[in-house]
């Protein structure tokens, strides 16, 4: 495998860029201004661990790429983000489904990868620990509020959950990057990874009173480079600045 | 010119934070070490949240400042290990924040436990204990956004991170 951990990084990395992107289109539409002003923070996090992820992929890299080049210039092939995290905001309850099924899977993965032999990563995974328990906490109590609270809202979340339960197996594909960063301890005991986001998912969907579809179709793709449509108009959007001014600084 | 160690810790007391400028570098506890080799000076500093966008500031702030000082060969490191927390905000940092009008951190429950007892955020104008939080998320990543159920005065809080 050429180059294991620099593909890692690229995964990690590019959910954080691409979910942190999502939530940047909050800004100045939240329901209320409170949770504007959550979604926009929870982007800013997200950014900032992206910016840490891809200076550190640049240097593993070693073909002198910064951050801002991994972030703006590569093509949509070279993305490595989940499904998930490129699916249209469309409404609150599906935002917060998708942030909630995310954050699930990000708390228990960076408890792990702070122990991880790789001293960045450890790093990195120490500093985003705490911002991902709050996120966690926030999107977990929304979907409680929503699932528990109006037939309305009630009916939307379960709507949205139905909606991207597809996307959610994705989180856990495994292919030789893995297998090579966990023999030599980069990515230690990933085993109950798995069962601590059920863990997590069943206890918050319960109380909130809503049920995970029967449908076990599985739709992934994006850590190989296939993605869905909506990725090329989010890079479009993303990326149009230093396409159109290339090199151009602010 | 060569200046010792606790000179340049006096030095960067000057430098305020710029998303609360009430606060130095040194109060905030985002400078973690200065080192001396020869006339070379390195000061780490560490990011309070991952996408703090004040660290660029923060970082060419400390090197103006001791290029004021006729320190010439000042060099900046970002580290991110160990990650900061509100542990390292000194005791004079927790009070100037208070008088600011700004409430210093709280001895607050584990961030992931869901819908945690709301703990007490006194009111930093008038002290009283019943005051209630708008928001989790406020005007910068580090704050909250509370109001004094007695004085009405709504205000920030500087939220606990661990
Ligand atoms: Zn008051």
């Amino acid at each position: 495998m050429e180059n294991a951990l620099f593909e890692y990084l690229l995964r990690l990395g590019d959910d954080s860029l691409i979910l942190g992107h999502r939530l940047s289109e909050w800004c100045g539409h939240g329901p209320v201004l409170e949770e504007d002003i959550a979604l926009t923070n929870l982007s800013l996090d997200l950014i900032g661990q992206a910016t840490s992820i891809f200076d550190y992929a640049g240097k593993v890299e070693g073909k002198g790429r910064s951050e801002d080049d991994l972030a703006f210039l590569r093509f949509d092939k070279d993305y490595r983000n989940l499904l998930l995290v490129e699916r249209p905001n469309v409404d609150f309850g599906v935002t917060i489904m998708r942030q909630f099924l995310f954050d699930a899977y990000r708390k228990p993965l960076f408890e792990r990868l702070v122990h991880s032999s790789d001293e960045m990563i450890a790093a990195i995974a120490a500093k985003s620990l705490k911002e991902t328990k709050y996120h966690l906490r926030h999107s977990s109590e929304w979907v409680i509020r929503l699932g528990d609270g109006t037939e309305e809202s009630h009916n939307r979340i379960q709507d949205a959950l139905n909606e991207l339960w597809k996307y959610a197996a994705e989180i856990f594909y495994e292919d030789a990057v893995d297998a090579e960063l966990k023999a030599n301890g980069v990515l230690p005991d990933m085993d109950s990874l798995k069962s601590d986001w059920d863990t997590i998912v069943h206890a918050v969907l319960e109380e909130a009173t809503l049920t995970i579809p029967d449908n076990n179709w599985k739709q992934e793709g994006g850590r190989k480079g296939l993605h869905t449509e909506h990725l090329g108009f989010i890079l479009a959007e993303l990326q149009y600045m230093q396409r159109a001014y290339p090199n151009m600084e602010w | 010119m060569v200046a010792t160690k606790e000179e340049i810790w006096g030095y960067l007391e000057e430098v305020f934070d710029p998303e609360v400028p009430v606060l130095t570098v040194v109060d905030l506890g985002v400078v973690r070490n200065v080192e001396l080799d020869g006339d070379a000076c390195k000061v780490t500093i560490t990011p309070t949240y991952s996408g703090c966008p004040a660290m660029k500031r923060i970082e060419d702030d400390i090197v103006e400042n001791l290029n004021e000082k006729g320190i010439d060969n000042v060099s900046v490191d970002l580290v991110l290990a160990p990650a900061w927390t509100t542990d390292w905000l000194s005791e004079d940092g927790k009070r100037k924040l208070k008088e600011y009008g700004i409430a210093p951190p709280e001895n607050e429950p584990d961030k992931s436990v869901l819908f945690a007892d709301p703990f007490v955020v006194p009111c930093p104008k008038c002290e009283a204990k019943d005051t209630r939080l708008v928001s989790q998320f406020g005007s910068t990543a580090c704050k909250a956004h509370y109001q004094c159920n007695v004085c009405l005065e709504p205000f920030d809080y500087f939220k606990c991170l661990r």
